[in-house]
């Protein structure tokens, strides 16, 4: 009973206050909707940290385990060539690493999928759409967690898991007179693999993640279909016209290799294989550009269709 | 001035016409009511209003066009739609916080206060609420911010009478002022008609009536008419004629039929009629119309 007694006051004096309000509003920047834009991303979806979370956690558990045989695997590796040794040596973090980007990939792939579709078929495309924020904010804000969110939360966290594994390696290692952080650098490992996510995760897979928000924001139902399907229908076409399979290759090329690594097939698996061997190198490469532009068709696709797109 | 202004305006879902050149001005203000059966265009009005749904013609809504401008727009407008559309994975405190982090004009202390008199926690997740909790949540959110233009889309629909009349009763004590819009759709016409200044119905994508409600209370006139004046009342036209327990009630349009208080008095007992018989009286007529038609 007392909400009309409290509240009318208020209203007077709004309605008081409502002149300088309109003709000077309080302004919100772009930059801080984009921010509040990308918080929302990560209440919504909170497997962008906690599935690597819970993976590096496996890891820690596994490495717990097999960390027993740990002095005999670096005396057996003693006996190796250099190069055997060091991958010898570096294979657990290395495996820590791919198995934490693998993670984040997948998280990727779906967190994109669902990121334009699932506001619309949950409807709450209409509440976001009643806020002052831009189509171009909104998908911005979404693209921006494969982009930049998802390769710094497996950049931290892998390289948190490495650091703990080095350490409870080096607590085991304690008294047996072996050395871990000789056999291993650190600071190039995490340098390394900071460019990788970089100029891989980042960059050269940018038409992928381009590609599945154009699915996501164009499908109205089955996304994963939309996403798929059309790259087989275009790989089956050209095999039955013309007997080739260009784009498949291109396809492969483009998401299952690495851009110019410079590992041989028979070589061990490092970050340095599957890492652009020479940034200048990589930067310059037409394949990128070429890749990046795709991407950007996409997003503006993308950008478009959410406008034009309402609940399903 | 005008907050809605729209000439011609048009709107086709493939073969079917949703929106048939309409016309309409609503001034700074008013309440005005959108009545229609399901599938006239209500919704579809609403969507262009609020820049949701690409139209042809001319729409300028608070000087803007929604198609083109609707993230500025939304500065200055507020909409609850039909249905629930607050996601549902996000919590109390997490809407109040992305709302005062985009919008300029949004009020959180005011919000908090509306909530407060709720029974919904700042923690929970709106998939923990009640259907008419996340009705009050949205009225909160959207009662907090200074806008200009409110636009509900059937906001009660589905809630109980208790919410029902708590929303309206809310909207008008501690948000309508005279400088404020406000564009309502609902089927529960009985609710808004003691809300609303304007009235306008709308059929097939066509409006079919539009009036204030000083308009609407001078131009129609419902009389119980006493059994023995039943043929003298008929003879007068009116617009329709229902049976309730024994009795006729005649509907008259005071405009058309030229007819009077003066000539109705003496056939039985008057008053205003309800919007929603007038609705009925209007659409029937159309009906009618339609049906009566060369074909």
């Amino acid at each position: 009973m007392n909400s009309q007694s409290n509240a009318m006051p208020d209203s007077r004096r709004d309605s008081q206050t409502n002149g300088p309000q309109v003709s000077a509003p309080a302004v919100i920047s772009a930059t801080r909707r984009m921010c509040w834009s990308v918080r929302r991303e990560l209440w919504e979806n909170r497997s962008i940290y906690l599935a690597p979370l819970a993976v590096a956690a496996l890891i820690l558990a596994g490495f717990l385990i097999g960390i027993v045989h740990l002095p005999e695997k670096l005396r057996a590796a003693s006996a190796l060539d250099a190069m055997h040794r060091q991958a010898s040596v570096e294979e657990p973090y290395t495996f820590a690493a791919l198995l934490l980007m693998f993670t984040t990939f997948v998280v990727g792939v779906f967190y994109c999928l669902d990121a334009l579709y699932g506001e619309r078929r949950e409807r709450s495309v209409l509440f976001w759409k009643s806020l002052p924020v831009s189509d171009l904010t909104t998908v911005f804000s979404k693209a921006s967690i494969p982009f930049v969110v998802l390769p710094l939360v497996t950049f931290a966290i892998t390289v948190a898991t490495q650091a703990l594994m080095l350490l409870l390696g080096s607590a085991r290692l304690a008294g047996t007179g072996l050395n871990l952080w000789s056999r291993i650098s650190f600071g190039q490992m995490s340098l390394l693999l900071l460019y990788h996510l970089v100029a891989v995760h980042a960059l050269w897979w940018a038409p992928l993640w381009g590609w599945l928000l154009l699915a996501s924001a164009w499908s109205r139902r089955a996304p994963f279909l939309w996403a798929t399907l059309p790259l087989l229908a275009a790989g089956l076409v050209e095999r039955i016209a013309f007997n080739t399979s260009h784009f498949a290759g291109w396809l492969a090329y483009r998401f299952m290799g690495s851009p110019e690594g410079h590992a041989g097939s028979g070589d061990p698996m490092t970050m340095a294989a599957i890492t652009p061997a020479n940034p200048a190198q990589f930067l310059s490469s037409p394949g990128l550009w070429f890749g990046l532009a795709v991407a950007a068709v996409f997003l503006a696709a993308a950008i478009r269709l959410r406008r034009y797109r309402g609940p399903i | 001035m005008a907050s809605i202004e729209a000439r011609g305006l048009r709107k086709a879902f493939g073969a079917t016409i949703a929106l048939d050149g309409i016309n309409l001005r609503v001034e700074e203000g008013r309440i005005l009511g959108l009545i229609g059966p399901n599938g006239a265009g209500k919704t579809t009005a609403l969507n262009a209003f609020l820049g949701l749904t690409p139209y042809q013609g001319e729409l300028n809504v608070l000087g803007r066009n929604p198609w083109t401008e609707r993230d500025q727009l939304m500065r200055d407008v507020c909409f609850i739609a039909d249905v629930a559309v607050l996601p549902r994975w996000i919590r109390v405190s997490q809407a109040l916080d992305y709302v005062a982090g985009v919008h300029p004009r949004f009020d959180r202390a005011k919000a908090e206060g509306f909530l407060a008199k709720t029974d919904i926690r700042p923690a929970s997740k709106v998939r923990e609420l009640s259907k008419g909790m996340v009705t009050q949540l949205h009225l909160a959110l959207v009662m907090a911010i200074d806008a200009k233009l409110l636009v509900l889309d059937e906001p009660t629909l589905g809630l109980d009478i208790l919410y029902r009349k708590q929303f309206y009763d809310s909207l008008l004590n501690d948000y309508f002022d005279r400088s404020r819009t406000i564009v309502v759709t609902t089927h529960q016409v009985e609710e808004v008609q003691h809300v609303l200044t304007d009235l306008m119905f709308i059929n097939r994508g066509r409006i079919v009536l539009a009036c204030s409600m000083e308009e609407f209370e001078s131009h129609y006139l419902e009389v119980t008419v006493h059994p023995e004046h039943v043929a003298a009342a008929r003879a007068l036209k009116p617009i329709r004629e229902r049976q309730v327990l024994g009795r006729s009630i005649l509907l008259f349009d005071l405009t058309r039929d030229r007819v009077d208080h003066q000539q109705l008095a003496p056939l039985g007992d008057l008053r205003t009629p309800s919007i929603a018989d007038l609705f009925i009286a209007v659409m029937g007529n159309q009906a009618g119309q339609a049906q009566g038609a060369p074909r």
